[in-house]
């Protein structure tokens, strides 16, 4: 996925490309070619809503809310009751962070409802569908719409499923400021909001660098609070394999960082994709082939491609070995595991950036081909094998995403496949083609999170448009979403969280509001309250420029 | 070699000291690990010994000029012994009494003084020993001796026998860190000198004030803050949280250069100190914007003297940091009062002219008040005329221009700081650590003298898109490079490609020692950071 664009910026950054090197960020934003606008920060009418609802409706009259009172329950005609422990544990995540995690006391003499007339003492979440899917996985179909209205003396969220009223807490919890005196207050507010795109992404990738498990945990939470639903776990790579898998343990032991230290157990991935749950994102497990393994020649003998020096066996390996059965044997039974350790309806396949030379300089593969009627078109063997491994993979009841290079390459896709979109410059070109194939697709070209740049590049990333392409309306309707990827060659735990978020935000108001949601300034102010709450709420989410937060970070 | 400067510590010296530490048994054989920056003159051998966590201990020589009671160096050995022992956890007394009970014990031996290498580090059978002619010199010496100890795959710890001479290139080896733009919380930046003493660096320059916000509480004019912080309650400096920053930088022989920008960067001076800022005209009536310090008054004057006398009693180093860059002139050529005063000075409509007018008046308080004063370049470019101890401070431009830069001002007599090549606020995608090691702040053309007159570096961490969510992963270990070029020797450190595995060995170390260090590229930690 990153190569060659990758290794263009990498030389660029090494020479020295700017000139003046001001203190003032506006000189200094000439400098990098691009003027920004001078953004003041002043409240937003919409106040620190984040991403943007649908509609709302937000008026002057003002409700006190205490610690001591206020509580968030079931409504009675809910079809989720107590026994629903995804929103029990929600409400007592949402009452945390509406409180700061103060704790409920009951005041001798004091009724719940005693405080006054103006006084919100209760939302009630009301899943108004039969079946609240309170035990089941999110999926590309789950409905996430929701209606919140805070009146007196109660405010009611209304969700078919638990995973609108998820949202919805959210919304809620992004209602509630303080006065002057400190006092918790949220105005009366009307809200209808769903998600304009239904896979809203964030890739991390744990194989250029172990990521541990508290980092992914940390980041899973940031993603409820911006409404993202799909964490794609590109969890393999070249350089490390650290997921452990049972059916092949060897895998992890030889092509970890480290077998004990920097690898997923069983254990770690259930935590990670029930912890996703809980919050209404889908863990999309990404096992990259043919090429991007070598890490897993390390663990798999005859998996990847002897490459040839001349006559003879160099010694270093290439891609997986598309002309041994004993490779389909393998993948067959890994993918086996995989579909039933992730519980998500897809699976990423991966299929980008295959380098040829090794394939070409391996006499066998050159005989196979020969027999196959190939030529010299190793692209046709890369589908060859692509192939296979869909078909495989189909039989294990999953879906499956791959990156753009297959579609291009003509492999014959199921019609649920997802085509992720991923180079950049032409990538409306791409997403045209795509579509006019009749295949969903994703969205992730301008969302290269690690290129990082001086400056507000969020805005960047904002003013995407994802259905700027040309095509026709049924073509823009399979466009299912996007997602932001933080590639992992520059990142670890030290470094991700703040270079993440708040830059991620701006993808994720871009695919959960509306497609006229465009003004920069209001943006701006909403964004930075925003960015304030995530690190009021513990994530050192970055700064978008000088000003402060009235909780500032307390780590380092 | 830490103190013979042109920049010295002078009130902090517990002069002329040797000591020493102690060490068991050789055995095996190891690779020596690096040590970032590169020592002078290191030679070491595949001999290597091991060290007992709970026998260890740190004691002064016999004839060293500073014992027990040191304050730098007590702490220093207390901080060091967990250092060097990141995993040991039994019981170990690192104070004084106990280690003076245990040192006929276990023997321990007093180097004489070594004339030659002020300091210098030798690591042999059952003892190392440290000689410096200073506590600063033994503090740089503590923190090679630590990176040289190293782990087994069974946890054992072992040091290589060695032998280490090693002084700086530079005097002045700064960091700069930016608390208008955003404040950073006193925790972090005491988190930033312990990394800066890793990679010894030993000026915090601390850019107080700017703009945005006015954090530091003064004692004397109280409203600067109250008026012109973020927030008055949450968002200062206290007196003594300076005291603070100030204590805990010593003890690592970091000196705390603070920086009161004026004329310009000013505006929320402004707030808490009516008239001392510009008003500006549009036509004949204010607009009710503000501009530069107002030049033109007499209170100015005695503001910024009765100011800076506050700050040269609280921050004891003795140099102090005067700003003087980037000065918009279009709101004092707005501003009639201003002009009548031109025309009074005989200014013509040159404003560079009343800007150096001003520039003089602020240096000569602080010579009053026996400061040093530092300007940023700009004070040089538009009036060459000033005080020739006077620090220039470079941060413009192309290596082309700053190399012209650093000719014209060290041919002037002045001595030169070079912070150009290091805003390392400006980020890019890759491995822009690079581009800050492989500059060569003496490849300009001038004499032998002159190259003599750069007294150091500084790396710059400009505030306007750095907080403490982000300040430590993108200052380390990028500063870390610059920390070598203005260290080590240039000739034995001119390869990067040399360079990239000892720095990536030095971040791990950083990472294990707790700083929040981003990696180089691909690979791993043995201990990866555990926080979010």
């Amino acid at each position: 996925m990153t190569s060659p664009l990758q290794l263009a910026l990498l030389l660029l950054a090494l020479g020295f490309s700017r000139g003046l090197q001001h203190h003032y960020p506006d000189q200094a934003d000439q400098v990098d070619g691009e003027a920004e606008l001078e953004l003041v920060a002043e409240p937003s009418k919409f106040g620190s809503l984040w991403p943007l609802p649908q509609k709302v409706k937000l008026s002057a009259v003002s409700l006190k809310l205490t610690g001591v009172s206020f509580q968030i329950a079931d409504a009675k005609g809910s079809s989720a009751g107590s026994g629903c422990s995804l929103l029990q544990d929600a409400y007592r995540r949402y009452y945390e962070y509406v409180f700061g995690g103060a704790k409920r006391q009951q005041q001798p003499g004091k009724g719940r409802r005693a405080a006054g007339p103006a006084v919100l003492t209760e939302l009630q979440v009301w899943i108004t569908s039969p079946d609240p899917e309170c035990d089941g996985y999110p999926g590309v179909a789950s409905d996430e719409s929701y209606e919140l209205t805070v009146d007196q003396p109660y405010a009611v969220l209304k969700a078919p499923k638990v995973w609108g009223a998820l949202h919805g807490l959210e919304t809620f919890s992004q209602l509630v400021y303080e006065d002057e005196y400190g006092v918790k207050s949220i105005n009366s507010t009307t809200i209808s909001d769903f998600p304009r795109f239904a896979h809203r992404g964030i890739l991390l990738d744990s194989a250029r660098h172990f990521l541990p498990i508290k980092v992914i945990l940390a980041n899973l939470e940031t993603m409820a609070m911006n409404k993202l639903n799909v964490f794609h776990w590109h969890i393999t790579d070249d350089q490390s394999f650290p997921y452990l898998s049972r059916t092949f343990p060897q895998l992890s032991q030889q092509g970890a960082y480290h077998p004990y230290t920097h690898v997923y157990t069983p254990a770690d991935v259930k935590m990670v994709v029930e912890f996703g749950r809980l919050r209404g994102i889908r863990v999309i497990p990404e096992f990259d082939t043919p090429g991007h393994t070598q890490s897993w020649g390390k663990g798999q003998t005859d998996l990847l491609t002897p490459c040839y020096s001349g006559s003879k066996p160099s010694g270093s390996f290439g891609p997986v070995n598309p002309i041994l059965n004993t490779t389909y044997d393998f993948m067959s039974q890994f993918f086996k595991e995989i579909s039933t350790v992730f519980p998500d309806a897809y699976v990423h396949l991966g299929g980008d950036e295959v380098d040829f030379s090794c394939w070409k300089s391996n006499p066998d593969i050159q005989t196979f081909m020969d027999q196959q009627g190939f030529g010299k078109d190793f692209s046709k063997l890369e589908s060859f094998y692509i192939q296979k491994l869909l078909n495989i993979v189909a039989t294990t009841q999953k879906g499956y995403m791959i990156w753009q290079e297959v579609f291009d390459n003509g492999v014959q896709l199921k019609p649920d496949a997802v085509v992720h979109v991923w180079i950049g410059g032409g990538a409306n070109d791409e997403m045209g083609k795509v579509t006019a194939a009749g295949y969903t697709t994703i969205l992730s070209a301008p969302w290269y999170l690690d290129y990082i740049s001086y400056a507000q590049d969020w805005q960047k990333y904002y003013k995407v448009e994802p259905l700027s392409f040309n095509g026709t309306e049924e073509q823009k309707k399979l466009v299912i979403g996007g997602e932001a990827c933080l590639w992992g060659e520059y990142v670890d735990a030290t470094n991700l969280t703040p270079r993440l978020w708040p830059r991620a935000s701006a993808v994720a108001e871009r695919l959960w509001s509306a497609a006229d949601v465009t003004d920069i300034n209001d943006t701006f102010n909403r964004l930075s309250v925003h960015r304030c709450r995530m690190v009021a709420r513990g994530i050192p989410a970055q700064p978008l420029f000088s000003s402060y937060c009235p909780r500032e970070y307390k780590g380092v | 070699m830490e103190t013979t400067g042109l920049v010295s510590f002078g009130r902090y010296t517990c002069s002329h000291l040797y000591f020493l530490l102690l060490i068991v048994l050789p055995l095996g054989q190891h690779t020596v690990e690096g040590v970032w920056p590169l020592p002078q003159i290191f030679t070491s051998s595949i001999e290597r010994y091991p060290l007992n966590p709970q026998a260890f201990y740190f004691g002064y020589g016999r004839q060293s000029a500073a014992q027990f009671g040191c304050s730098v160096l007590d702490a220093a050995f207390i901080r060091y012994y967990s250092l060097i022992f990141p995993d040991y956890t039994g019981k170990h007394s690192t104070t004084g009494k106990s280690h003076i009970g245990k040192k006929q014990s276990v023997g321990f031996d007093v180097l004489s003084p070594s004339l030659l290498f002020p300091d210098n580090l030798s690591v042999s059978a059952g003892k190392a020993s440290l000689n410096a002619e200073t506590v600063w010199g033994a503090v740089r010496g503590l923190e090679t001796f630590s990176q040289l100890v190293y782990q087994d795959d069974f946890g054992s710890y072992f040091v290589n026998q060695t032998e280490i001479d090693d002084f700086p290139r530079f005097p002045f080896r700064g960091i700069l860190l930016d608390t208008s733009r955003h404040f950073i919380p006193v925790h972090a930046i005491l988190k930033t000198l312990d990394a800066m003493a890793y990679s010894k660096f030993n000026v915090f320059h601390w850019h107080i004030v700017d703009d945005p916000s006015f954090p530091y509480q003064s004692q004397t004019f109280p409203d600067l803050s109250r008026k012109g912080a973020f927030h008055p309650m949450t968002h200062i400096y206290t007196q003594s949280d300076v005291r603070r920053v100030i204590s805990h930088a010593r003890l690592r022989g970091i000196r705390v250069l603070p920086e009161f920008d004026s004329p310009g960067h000013t505006k929320s001076w402004g707030k808490g100190q009516s008239d001392l800022l510009t008003p500006c005209y549009s036509g004949s009536t204010p607009s009710g914007a503000f501009g530069p310090v107002n030049p033109a008054l007499p209170s100015t004057y005695q503001f910024m003297a009765t100011l800076l006398k506050e700050v040269s009693s609280v921050f004891p180093d003795s140099y102090i940091h005067l700003g003087g860059d980037e000065v918009n002139f279009s709101c004092w050529k707005s501003n009639p009062d201003v002009r009548a005063f031109m025309q009074k000075m005989g200014f013509g409509v040159d404003f560079t002219k009343l800007e150096a007018f001003y520039m003089e008046n602020i240096v000569n308080i602080t010579t009053f008040l026996n400061k040093t004063a530092i300007v940023w370049q700009d004070v040089f470019d538009y009036h060459e005329l000033i005080p020739k101890d006077t620090v220039l401070h470079i941060w413009k431009g192309s290596p082309a221009n700053y190399r012209k830069e650093l000719s014209r001002m060290t041919k002037a007599g002045m001595r030169v700081l070079l912070a150009a090549p290091w805003y390392i606020n400006h980020i890019s995608y890759g491995q822009d650590w690079r581009n800050y090691y492989t500059v060569q702040p003496l490849n300009f053309s001038g004499t032998a003298e002159q190259k003599k007159l750069v007294i150091g570096g500084e790396v710059c961490m400009w505030g306007e898109y750095v907080d403490a969510t982000n300040l430590t992963p993108r200052l380390w270990p990028r500063a870390s490079a610059a920390a070598e070029r203005l260290w080590s020797d240039e000739k034995q450190t001119s390869s990067v490609d040399k360079a990239f595995p000892r720095l990536q060995d030095f971040r791990c170390k950083l990472v294990r020692r707790g700083i929040r260090a981003e990696p180089l590229y691909v690979g791993h930690c043995k201990h990866e950071y555990q926080g979010v």
